[in-house]
């Protein structure tokens, strides 16, 4: 455990080697949240509540959404990506560790070092300028933090998966760009899942995706009874076992045809 | 004693993807696409003993690469039997790679954006080494290999030999009993890889560490191996010491002669056509080559006969170097 600690904080001084990145960050989600707070308030317009949301909640809403993403979202699909076609995954596989999971890791340091250093000091900023309504109520919080930590796992999975496919398609710079934008559309980042069309809201009742971002963000606005929240929480780790599994087996053939590129 | 490497009847194949030719045939690949299977490692069988240190050469694409990484449990081989320290590299990897170490002269383990030092703490922890073996190994190498003022530079900050030498030291953080080096010296200047040869000659002798060695600079072999697998098209066509490879292929002697005249080489196969010797001339600068075999009279006799008639500005005898076997064989092949 401690190799996978010692991780993380690898993580954090390369996350600190790069502080234009950091600072770019910040002004890109300040620049998202604007842009969606003042398409929902148009959106809004004289009305109280569209499909029982209020513009506040809504506002809350959108920015909870980007500040979870940015806890949640990592990169390590593109790694795994760049390091299989650079041949880069030979020197990951001498070491005695397990390599999806200290990609994992590494997700795990960027997401922290994110949530304290962004997150948390963005959302303050944040509530200045929008009314956001925070609850007072410390179960919401609780359920809240379950909730993002399994966000987050359930999008690195996903991550994991896409990575892996390089193993077998070599290129697939295509395939990682199509998964960020379902990702953001289908978990709910861009517009929450009620406001889908029903048989829409059917569908992706049975896909991990809504786990990722809706589900956190209608914890944080209230939007959810206690039972709600904890059904939705207890589906989202659910969907933390299923997708064990296709990773487990995927990585088993991806490393019986591996081929090393580049010599 | 132990081996440290067994390698039974080692096959490792790929499917080698070829595309069509022109648009028409472009179209076609997106449906199904031509392969055939090619052999990159063809059934070899060696040991390695503990202790030993082995140079692996052949030409490029002849396999190497693909065996070093069957051997550290990186691809899987198609069949045959691979055992290295005592386990099966590929089945309980985690375990059997803390007992190698391995260095890709062409790849860093470093991580290219933090100091060399955050790099050596994750890797102790990833190899589970104590403080205390940490800081009597450690410090030693560190000080041989001299990398004390680069400990806490970036590693993208690095010139390729201070990062070779960091790598090389990442590589032994734990200790390990065997030691994988895939072109150790690749772009290096001399006294990088004297520095290096030095080390690993040092380290062999204290730990007894088995060294395995892929390199295309056979200085590099002459100054640590005494024995040598040579692969070609993947199978081994030699396996013994440098020294018999040296006797067995490189029995002739060169002798250079440069003349004071204008002379031909018809003028110089009259005058030795008593005896075996071949001719060459190198047009640029008027040095004319002997090829014979290496015995003594012979070569007095040669001589004596050239000076009586030629009147002689310089005369050099050598030996083939081990270079210019390799390429005899490279280029003929063994048989």
């Amino acid at each position: 455990m401690d190799k996978y600690i010692e991780m993380i904080r690898i993580r954090f001084l390369m996350m600190l080697a790069y502080r234009t990145n950091y600072y770019t960050g910040i002004l890109i989600y300040s620049i998202n949240i604007g842009a969606y707070y003042f398409l929902w308030s148009a959106i809004y317009g004289e009305k109280d509540a569209i499909e029982g949301m209020s513009v506040i909640q809504m506002s809350t809403y959108v920015a909870v959404a980007w500040m979870a993403r940015a806890f949640y979202f990592n990169n390590i699909d593109r790694e795994m990506a760049a390091e299989i076609k650079e041949g880069k995954v030979a020197v990951e596989l001498i070491r005695p560790y397990n390599y999806l999971g200290m990609k994992t890791m590494q997700g795990l340091g960027e997401g922290i070092f994110r949530l304290f250093f962004f997150s948390v000091p963005g959302m303050a900023i944040v509530s200045f300028i929008f009314p956001l309504q925070f609850s007072a109520d410390w179960t919401t919080w609780l359920f809240f933090a379950v909730s993002i930590l399994l966000s987050f796992l359930i999008n690195t999975q996903i991550n994991l998966l896409t990575g892996i496919t390089t193993f077998f398609l070599y290129n697939n710079t295509g395939l990682i760009r199509a998964k960020r934008v379902v990702i953001d559309l289908f978990s709910g980042l861009l517009i929450p899942i009620s406001f889908f069309p029903v048989w829409a809201q059917d569908i992706l009742r049975f896909l991990p995706f809504q786990g990722i971002s809706y589900v956190p963000s209608m914890i944080f606005t209230n939007s959810f009874s206690n039972n709600e929240a904890i059904q939705a929480i207890i589906m989202q780790g659910v969907w933390v076992l299923i997708l064990i599994m296709p990773i487990q087996v995927l990585w088993i053939i991806a490393k019986k045809q591996l081929i090393i590129q580049g010599g | 004693m132990n081996d440290a490497i067994t390698v039974r009847n080692l096959k490792k194949e790929f499917k080698a993807y070829s595309s069509r030719s022109g648009l028409k045939g472009a179209f076609r690949d997106l449906l199904t696409r031509n392969y055939k299977i090619v052999p990159a490692v063809n059934n070899i069988s060696f040991n390695v003993k503990q202790g030993e240190m082995v140079g692996y050469i052949g030409e490029n694409g002849a396999g190497k690469s693909t065996t070093i990484k069957m051997l550290t449990g990186i691809l899987t081989p198609t069949s045959g039997e691979v055992i290295v320290n005592g386990m099966n590299p590929h089945k309980d990897r985690e375990k059997f790679v803390s007992t190698i170490g391995v260095v890709f002269g062409q790849r860093s383990q470093l991580w290219w954006d933090i100091a060399v030092q955050e790099s050596f703490r994750l890797l102790k922890k990833v190899y589970k080494v104590t403080d205390e073996q940490y800081d009597s190994h450690m410090a030693h190498v560190i000080k041989t290999l001299d990398i004390e003022p680069l400990l806490d530079k970036p590693v993208r900050k690095l010139s390729l030999g201070q990062r070779m030498r960091c790598e090389l030291a990442a590589a032994l953080i734990h200790n390990p009993p065997l030691l994988f080096l895939d072109e150790p010296t690749i772009g290096l200047d001399v006294l990088v890889k004297l520095k290096i040869r030095e080390f690993l000659k040092e380290i062999n002798e204290k730990y007894n560490t088995t060294i395995l060695l892929t390199t295309h600079d056979l200085s590099d072999i002459e100054a640590l191996c005494e024995r040598v697998v040579m692969l070609d098209d993947g199978k081994i066509i030699y396996d013994g010491t440098l020294k018999s490879l040296k006797e067995k292929w490189g029995e002739g002697k060169e002798i250079e002669f440069q003349f004071l005249e204008e002379v031909d080489l018809s003028d110089l196969n009259k005058i030795t056509a008593s005896s075996e010797v071949k001719w060459e001339k190198d047009d640029k600068e008027a040095i004319f080559t002997a090829f014979t075999e290496d015995n003594d009279e012979l070569i007095s006799l040669l001589i004596a006969k050239v000076v009586a008639d030629l009147k002689v500005k310089d005369i050099n005898i050598k030996e083939t170097s081990t270079e210019e076997i390799i390429r005899n064989i490279y280029d003929r092949g063994i048989s």
